[in-house]
């Protein structure tokens, strides 16, 4: 646990006023969601989020009376393609739900509401739970320029600032919210930083990823509802349970790794064997991430599966590593063309210290005198 | 300085500052030594120069039946983790990869199982050498400082590379980049100590042949 471990942020004694007032267990049974097909969500959960199945019931008790909490969601330096991550579900799982439990009050692109309306419904949302709202980031924030990125006419600068002041948590969504992302990638036009690097004084929860796994953001949603605490982070921020082990470490094509069995290009009979893909440059044994047990796309397949390397997305820098088909062990640099350059300069200089060098021998050779019986006698 | 970024600096300008240190030093190292020359020989030579040096080159790798009796540890245990070296640093996919980016082709690597086998055997093989050196008390009266950081720069890309590769104790973007960064201390150090002998040890072989060569002996 963190150091929020004692402290609840989320506050279930709380009436949200701007929502429907109910409990998550009425919402779901609103729904039509068995009892039974609920506590087996509680129990996916509990088991994704490696906590012990004595858990269970304490999970499914807190989810069922939590109450509705406001969620600010701000998109800043973003492709949108996080959005489309959480919201592209195919079919109505429990997940969508609790997603659609929250009370998003502002999102620019979901929300129906425009320009000062739209600022407006922030500003109420902050007002009415001050202290107690989640607040979502996605995107990175450009430090060289305010008018580079602005929504309604303010800064992102000025728009997270004031949007984190009365947060209880925040929870920074991509690899741009989270880490800088591709704005931050050399040479960083706009002068992109994360989240994390102008917020210090409140909780941040990293959900990094080039989208984000959609499970990976409704556990710490769950997590969330359900303790009131953010989850256990690792070193850079990101949730333990979802980013502890390596792409590598969960790779099912490791064996073909430890065996030295590898795809040579993209085509070959070791790629249709489905052998390891260090070769074609994966980032996988540098990669924390959840996308070799989750997978994509209702568990349907991810990146490896289908035959690509990992490009290490939930990674800082991912986009500065020398180039996605670059196997880690190669230099980023051009090498070659550094030694060419440093083999011709050497030898200049070789030369000309063999040069001195000789001179200094003559020179020696020439001061030298000789010894005669005189000065021994001396 | 995040994890990823120190991993990104060792592959890109950081290894690009060793290898102008290591090539830049050998090429000097060399220039000096054969600028320097040699003092005109006024004997009359009784055998050739050529095939003497080159013949003692192959030779010396080979120790004659007295000195391998003298020194059976010295020899045997340098055998072992100087294959163990070659095998490591040449036959291992990874490494063969970097090869192929710098000089533009490649060669077929050992099974990885294999390789991990040999440098567990050449850690074991430097640590006995190291042993020996400290236990002996002539070998010890001859150490030097120079001596133990050789053989230390040495030891630390074989030990982070295993670390590196088996994945222990810290998270991976960083024992990669500590692992690189050990090699990158060992291509500075090398061509000004007597590791410079990887790249000598042909021209100083020669010189010993060839002065034998010259006078008509066996050398």
């Amino acid at each position: 646990m963190t150091n929020n471990k004692d402290k609840t942020l989320l506050d279930n004694s709380g009436v949200d006023k701007t929502g429907v007032d109910k409990t998550l267990g009425e919402v779901l049974r609103s729904q039509g969601v068995s009892r039974r097909s609920f506590l087996k969500f509680c129990a996916a959960t509990a088991s994704m989020m490696a906590m012990s199945p004595a858990m269970i019931p304490k999970i499914a008790h807190a989810l069922e009376s939590a109450r509705r909490p406001s969620v600010i969601w701000l998109s800043f330096q973003e492709c949108t393609g996080c959005t489309e991550s959480l919201t592209r579900a195919h079919t109505a799982t429990i997940e969508s739900l609790i997603f659609d439990f929250i009370s998003l009050d502002y999102h620019h692109t979901l929300q129906a509401a425009a320009g000062h309306a739209a600022e407006e419904a922030r500003e109420a949302a902050m007002k009415e739970n001050d202290g107690k709202y989640l607040l979502v980031v996605d995107g990175s924030i450009p430090m060289d320029n305010p008018g580079y990125s602005t929504i309604a006419g303010i800064s992102n600068y000025d728009m997270l600032m004031e949007t984190a002041k009365g947060a209880a948590a925040i929870i920074a969504v991509g690899t741009c919210a989270t880490y800088g992302g591709i704005p931050h990638a050399d040479p960083n036009p706009t002068g992109a930083v994360s989240v994390g690097d102008l917020i210090k004084d409140k909780p941040i929860i990293n959900v990094p990823g080039c989208p984000p796994i959609p499970v990976v953001i409704t556990g710490v949603l769950m997590h969330f509802l359900t303790f009131g605490t953010i989850p256990e982070l690792d070193h850079i921020g990101r949730p333990k349970v979802f980013y502890g082990q390596s792409i590598h470490d969960r790779c099912y094509r490791r064996p073909f790794y430890d065996k030295g069995l590898f795809a040579e290009t993209f085509d070959d009979e070791g790629a249709k064997k489905g052998w390891c893909l260090y070769k074609l440059g994966c980032k996988g044994p540098t990669t924390y991430n959840a996308c070799a047990t989750t997978k994509w796309n209702d568990g349907t397949s991810w990146p490896i599966e289908a035959g690509h390397p990992c490009l290490g997305c939930s990674e800082p820098d991912f986009w500065d590593g020398g180039g996605f088909y670059k196997s880690l062990s190669m230099p980023t640099e051009n090498i070659t063309q550094t030694a060419i350059y440093t083999v011709a300069g050497a030898a200049a200089a070789g030369v000309a210290l063999g040069a001195m060098n000789k001179n200094k021998k003559s020179s020696a050779v020439a001061a030298h005198n000789k010894t005669t019986i005189d000065d021994l006698e001396k | 300085m995040t994890e990823i970024e120190f991993l990104n600096w060792v592959r890109g300008p950081g290894f690009q500052i060793a290898v102008v240190i290591f090539i830049a030093g050998i090429i000097i190292r060399f220039a000096e030594i054969l600028l320097l020359g040699r003092k005109t020989n006024l004997a009359e030579a009784k055998g050739s120069e050529m095939s003497g040096g080159l013949r003692t080159i192959v030779t010396r790798s080979f120790p004659d039946r007295g000195t391998f009796q003298r020194s059976t540890f010295t020899i045997v245990a340098g055998y072992i983790f100087h294959i163990g070296l070659f095998v490591t640093i040449f036959l291992f996919a990874p490494h063969i990869l970097m090869f192929k980016d710098v000089i533009g082709f490649s060669w077929p690597s050992l099974p990885t199982p294999v390789v991990d086998a040999v440098a567990v055997v050449t850690i074991i093989a430097l640590l006995a050498v190291l042993a020996h050196r400290m236990s002996n008390t002539v070998l010890k009266f001859l150490t030097n400082t120079e001596d133990l950081l050789v053989w230390l720069v040495t030891i630390l890309p074989l030990i982070t590379g295993y670390i590196a590769f088996h994945r222990i104790g810290m998270t991976a973007p960083s024992l990669l980049a500590i692992h690189i960064l050990s090699v990158e201390l060992l291509l500075v150090i090398l061509p000004f100590t007597k590791l410079m002998h990887a790249f000598t040890f042909v021209l100083s072989r020669w010189y010993n042949g060839a002065i034998s060569g010259y006078r008509g002996v066996e050398s």
